[in-house]
């Protein structure tokens, strides 16, 4: 399948051009370099189209004289979705001027700063891993909870009818030994 | 069985709001559950008992030949009256030991119960990929009920570790199921095990299906704490008492044994089988009773007598023999019974007297003589003191391994176990030392007994019951024997079969037994007089290994970052295009013998467009103005046009042109608020090599566009295109077609992608909300207001059409218009905009129509509506918009999205592919020939889809930045004249 030599060149010129303004930091020069990169796409389609012909429509003349109907259907979708993208980069870029009364990019702090981190020392990250933790030599469930025993109801806890009530422990221990059989 | 499974799956989700409800009592209700299966299980007895095995099969997803299939057998059947039995009765015990707590105990009642679930189909299911799904599914959830006290640091350290562990070695053992399944050629266990032994088949010994073993062991080996995976079952006890009782005694860690145990009469004759198990087994169990004899924590005791007690089951049930798999089967029977019973007494001390440490602890026993009692009972069958069911146990392993002791494994196995054994003892009775004694100071005088408060009866039942069944299964020995036989005789046969009894006679084993528990109780009293403790077996523990691994993963983690999310967008695209050259170039090299075919052009007019599409690109880079740039990439995009229209792309060529007219009208919306000239501030660095880069992506795309091309060998699919649209899609204009008929998908695709972009920019734009203000506030003028055709006005409630001047009955040609501030308004505009309006929306519905047989289509239709609304806004201001289009963008893109869909779905209820088009045609009355395709509808959607995308373009970056605009020049101008005043 040949194919135009003419048509090649303006998409090689156009694909450079574009990669050129996309790899800016002034958001409005990606938009610039995007719409480039878009034509330069749909130019690729064209070219992968081959010979041109009559308009694909049935009837007009046998299917050897078209053109190939499929390109062009990629490219119309791509032209608008093209569009829809870049409306939507046009919005970033009002956003960002309304917020910082620039449409450059700087670079994220957060990751500057995580790379400024990394000789200064890990103290920061193993909170999770670190073995030392006055938690660890506890020797019961009951951390930080006041949990009263539970206890069968006995003459002393009339006053509370609910078993589960918080009692406090008595202090006369062994009186009350023996008496869980009941 | 599968009902039973549904249940243990359905039942949880209903307990946190249960728990709300009533409290810890509804631990009863869950309780419930694991009792049915219980009791399932029980009744099954005879027919397992026959050696008969019972199966249900539902078959979940054929394709991959996964069925929930359940199976019991002996082995299941013991596992199955555990996992149930010791369930119900760790249910029953939470509702005492939760008393009181309401916080978060219905989620682990609930997580609690879908474990056992996971439990009960782990033990049940003879699929091994199944068996590796639930394997996973209880990691998860003991990662849940060992974090239960996730306030604290160290319990949510502990069950990441346990997490990470098991979890880890579960992916190792699915790798070796995976291995065995695709060799074994089916998912069913009990198939591979048979195909296994089966030395013909293509599964016999080889390295792949050894590799497979070993890779299952590490699996079975970290989920049961086996060294070197030990270290997380300590850590472990950082859950509630119950988890532990139930995951680290009976459940979890047996599902490690139970892998072993089903595998083990097949596998134990793999070359690295044997050496694996008892090495590390016996190792674990003497690792474990040494680390057991240092704690002072009642639950660490425990859990290290766990490990260890865990590393002489592995040992047993992985020999593999006859008479060993009897043995391990009644070992770890009794294990079960009293590990749970004594942490259930470890839970019933600390939630009495908030305190496990034995240092803290004395004289207990006096005060609790049916708890002390119950312990004793737990600890004898621990320590092998007859007529427990340890004993028995014991007895039966000591004897199996002297038989078989020529081998050297046997006989590796054999003393590890009786030095095991002596540890066992000791630590058993410094546990019920620890607990129960009344201990004496430093001084030799007797500490002060501990307050006891007496729990009631039912916060004790389960540890007891399960203390007591240890007494009951020592003299059911006998009846054990025949439960049992029929799993030990599925192991090979080496020598005379053994029988379980409480009394074999003055035997080998019943002296080595005495002397075990002689020594263990010397060194016990040695220890407990000298307060010395025995030192560590490692000099490093692995917990350290584990926690410089995790530190190391963490540094790695921030290394990578720090390498690859350099934070700088131009680094990132420029990586991306440096990855595409690289990869095409490569890609190109490799195949050298390229088949170009070129014309120099194939219309004249190629040449001509070359050079200004060229130069408009370069210059537009270069440009300094922002909209010189963009006007010079429209010029390319109008070379495009021309382009198209010349290569016989009507279609492209008109929506080409209107995209280019409506991308620069939104451009110049948005650039009045932003400056003309692009500072030099905005220049990034580097141009020589951003010029190199994207000089070789020109490069590389031009070279693989004519390889591409030359490449081509086959015709392209296309050639039936024309005829296809004719038949199947009713329309001549083959383009059209393809978008709504024959590729309708991409077209659906894209449709999505619209409707993201302009909820995108009007999200961008709003921030805060995307209420249709433009619209409501005209519509909610009355209609008799707007039909007057009077000049709106702003007011104080919003536009009102103007009073009437007197004398004056001049109506406006535009409503909205006088909204406008009079320096931006244009009259010709305006008259022009009211009178071609209608007309263009006209065609715009003409083109939608015609575009099936003519150029046009949805696309061309919409973005000539959108052309004619945004006449309406660049003449009339922000009201005449709302006026121009009285409804939400919103509701434009969701009903055009739903036509689509609906064009996709509709065909399926009768039975036909998505977007399947059907053709009317009929011969009316004064309209005549009337054809109705189907895809038209699809079209139709469309078009209300791209309408909504400009209006909602418009809407954002038209009216709202009017609005904020206009906002922004109130205050400023309220504090000129607050500054003035």
């Amino acid at each position: 399948m040949s194919v135009s030599l003419v048509l090649i060149i303006i998409m090689g010129i156009l694909f450079a051009a574009g990669v050129y303004a996309m790899l800016e930091r002034s958001l409005t020069r990606v938009l610039i370099g995007f719409l480039l990169l878009g034509n330069a796409a749909n130019l690729f389609l064209l070219v992968v189209m081959g010979q041109p012909g009559e308009a694909p429509f049935f009837g007009v003349g046998s299917p050897d004289e078209m053109s190939d109907p499929l390109p062009q259907a990629l490219t119309l979708t791509a032209i608008v979705i093209t569009f829809a993208v870049s409306a939507f980069l046009l919005a970033l870029i009002y956003r960002s001027w309304q917020l910082g009364q620039a449409d450059t990019v700087h670079d994220d702090e957060e990751d500057v700063a995580l790379r400024e981190r990394v000789p200064s020392g890990e103290d920061a990250m193993n909170d999770e891993t670190s073995i030392e933790d006055q938690d660890d030599e506890v020797t019961t469930d009951f951390v930080g909870t006041a949990t009263a025993p539970i206890t069968v109801l006995q003459h002393r806890d009339i006053a509370g009818i609910r078993d589960d009530a918080p009692t406090d422990r008595p202090t006369d221990g062994g009186a009350t030994g023996g008496g869980e059989q009941r | 069985m599968l009902v039973l499974l549904a249940a243990f799956a359905l039942t949880p989700l209903t307990l946190p709001w249960l728990t709300n409800r009533i409290g810890p009592r509804a631990f009863f209700l869950a309780a419930l559950v694991p009792l049915a299966g219980f009791v399932h299980a029980g009744l099954l007895t005879p027919v397992v008992l026959a050696g008969e095995t019972v199966t249900e099969t539902f078959s979940w997803i054929p394709q991959l030949g996964l069925s929930l299939s359940m199976r019991i057998d002996t082995l299941s059947w013991v596992m199955t009256l555990i996992v149930t039995g010791v369930g119900a009765l760790v249910m029953i015990y939470c509702r005492w030991y939760f008393d009181g707590k309401t916080s978060g105990v219905g989620m682990f009642s609930a997580t609690l119960l879908a474990f056992a679930g996971a439990m009960y189909g782990l033990v049940l299911t003879d699929d091994l990929i199944l068996l590796v799904m639930f394997w996973e599914i209880t990691s998860i959830l003991s990662y849940l009920l060992i974090g239960y006290y996730h306030a604290r640091g160290a319990s949510r350290r502990a069950a990441l570790q346990a997490l990470l562990v098991t979890t880890l070695g579960g992916l190792v053992m699915f790798v070796g199921a995976v291995i065995l399944v695709v060799q074994a050629g089916t998912n069913s266990i009990s198939g591979i095990l048979a195909e296994y032994a089966d030395t013909a088949s293509g599964l016999a010994a080889s390295p792949l299906i050894d590799t497979a073993i070993v890779l299952l062991l590490v699996g079975a080996l970290s989920k049961s704490a086996i060294f070197p995976f030990h270290f997380w079952l300590p850590g472990a006890m950082a859950a509630p008492t119950p988890v532990s009782a139930y995951l680290h005694a009976a459940a979890m860690v047996k599902a490690g044994i139970y892998l072993i145990a089903r595998v083990a009469p097949f596998f134990a004759v793999a070359a690295p089988w044997r050496p694996i198990v008892l090495s590390l087994g016996i190792f674990t169990m003497l690792l474990g009773g040494l680390q057991a004899l240092r704690e002072s924590d009642l639950k660490r005791i425990l859990a290290f007598g766990t490990v260890s007690q865990l590393g002489l089951l592995t040992a047993v049930i992985g020999y593999g023999e006859r008479n060993t798999a009897l043995a391990g089967l009644a070992l770890l029977i009794g294990h079960a019974l009293f590990k749970s019973a004594l942490f259930l007494v470890v839970g019933v001390i600390d939630r009495q007297l908030s305190t496990r440490d034995i240092g803290e602890l004395s004289g207990v026993g006096r005060q609790a003589p049916t708890l002390a009692v119950a312990s004793a009972l737990a600890v004898a069958s621990m320590i092998g003191i007859i007529p427990m069911v340890g004993f028995v146990a014991k007895e039966a392993a000591l004897t199996s391994l002297l038989e078989a002791a020529e081998e050297p494994w046997a006989l590796v196995a054999l003393i590890g176990i009786v030095l095991g054994s002596v540890l066992t003892t000791a630590y058993g009775l410094r546990f019920f030392w620890g607990a129960f004694a009344t201990k004496k100071d430093a001084s030799g005088a007797r500490k002060p007994a501990t307050a006891w408060p007496d729990p009631p009866m039912g916060f004790l039942a389960a540890p007891i019951v399960l203390a007591v069944l240890s007494l009951i299964a020592g003299f059911a020995a006998p009846w054990l024997d025949t439960a049992l036989r029929g799993y030990a005789d599925t192991a090979p046969e080496v020598g005379d079969p053994y029988h379980l009894a409480l009394w074999h006679g003055l035997e080998p084993a019943l002296f080595l037994s005495l002397g075990c528990i002689a020594v263990g109780a010397v060194l016990f009293g040695f220890a407990v007089r000298t307060g010395k403790t025995p030192r560590r077996l490692l000099t490093f523990t692995a917990a350290d290994v584990y926690n410089l691994t995790l530190r190391g993963i963490a540094r790695l983690a921030v290394w990578t970052t720090s390498l690859t999310q350099r934070g700088s967008l131009p680094v990132y695209v420029g990586t991306i295009f440096v990855v595409f050259v690289a990869s095409q170039a490569t890609a190109l090299l490799a195949s050298p013998d390229w088949k170009i075919e070129l014309d120099a052009w194939q219309t004249p007019i190629q040449v001509v467009v070359a050079p200004i599409m060229i130069l408009a690109g370069i210059v537009a880079v270069r440009a300094r103005k922002r909209y010189t740039g963009v006007v010079l990439v429209s010029v390319t995009g109008l070379g495009m046009v021309v382009l198209f229209a010349t290569s016989g792309a009507p279609d492209l060529a008109l929506t080409q042109v209107l995209v280019e007219t409506v991308t620069l009208v939104t451009f110049t919306l948005v650039l009045r608020r932003i400056p003309a000239r692009l500072g030099e501030h905005n220049a990034s660095v580097w141009p020589v090599a951003r010029a190199v880069l994207a000089v070789a992506v020109g490069a590389t795309m031009a070279i693989v566009a004519m390889v591409a091309t030359g490449a081509r060998i086959e015709d392209p699919i296309s050639d039936a295109f024309p005829d296809l649209a004719y038949e199947l899609g009713h329309g001549k204009n083959v383009v059209n077609v393809a978008l709504v008929d024959l590729r309708g998908w991409d077209t659906m695709g894209e449709l999505s992608v619209l409707i993201l972009a302009a909820t995108g920019v009007a999200s961008l734009v709003f921030v805060t909300h995307r209420s249709d203000l433009l619209s409501s506030a005209i519509s909610s003028l009355p209609t008799a207001a707007v039909r007057t055709r009077r000049p709106l006005v702003e007011t104080e409630e919003g536009p009102r059409p103007r009073a009437s001047a007197p004398g004056s009955t001049r109506q406006a040609w535009l409503v909205g218009g006088q909204r406008m501030r009079p320096e931006n308004r244009s009259i010709m505009l305006e008259v022009i905009v009211r009178i071609l309006f209608h007309t263009i929306i006209v065609v715009s519905i003409f083109l939608l129509f015609s575009g099936h047989n003519l150029p046009g289509g949805g696309f061309a239709g919409g973005l000539v509506a959108g052309m004619a609304l945004v006449m309406r806004y660049v003449a009339g201001g922000r009201y005449e918009l709302g006026a121009a289009a009285p409804t939400d963008a919103g509701r434009l893109l969701g009903a055009g999205m739903t036509l689509a869909i609906a064009c996709a779905l509709v065909p399926l209820l009768f039975g036909e592919a998505p977007l399947t088009s059907h053709f009317w045609e009929a011969d009316l009355p004064i309209l005549g020939h009337v054809e109705f395709v189907t895809s038209t509808l699809f079209d139709i959607g469309v078009y209300l889809v791209v309408i909504g995308l400009v209006l909602d373009v418009l809407r954002s970056l038209g009216g709202e930045v009017d609005r904020q605009l206009q906002a922004l020049r109130e205050a400023q101008s309220a504090r000129t004249a607050g500054g003035i005043s």
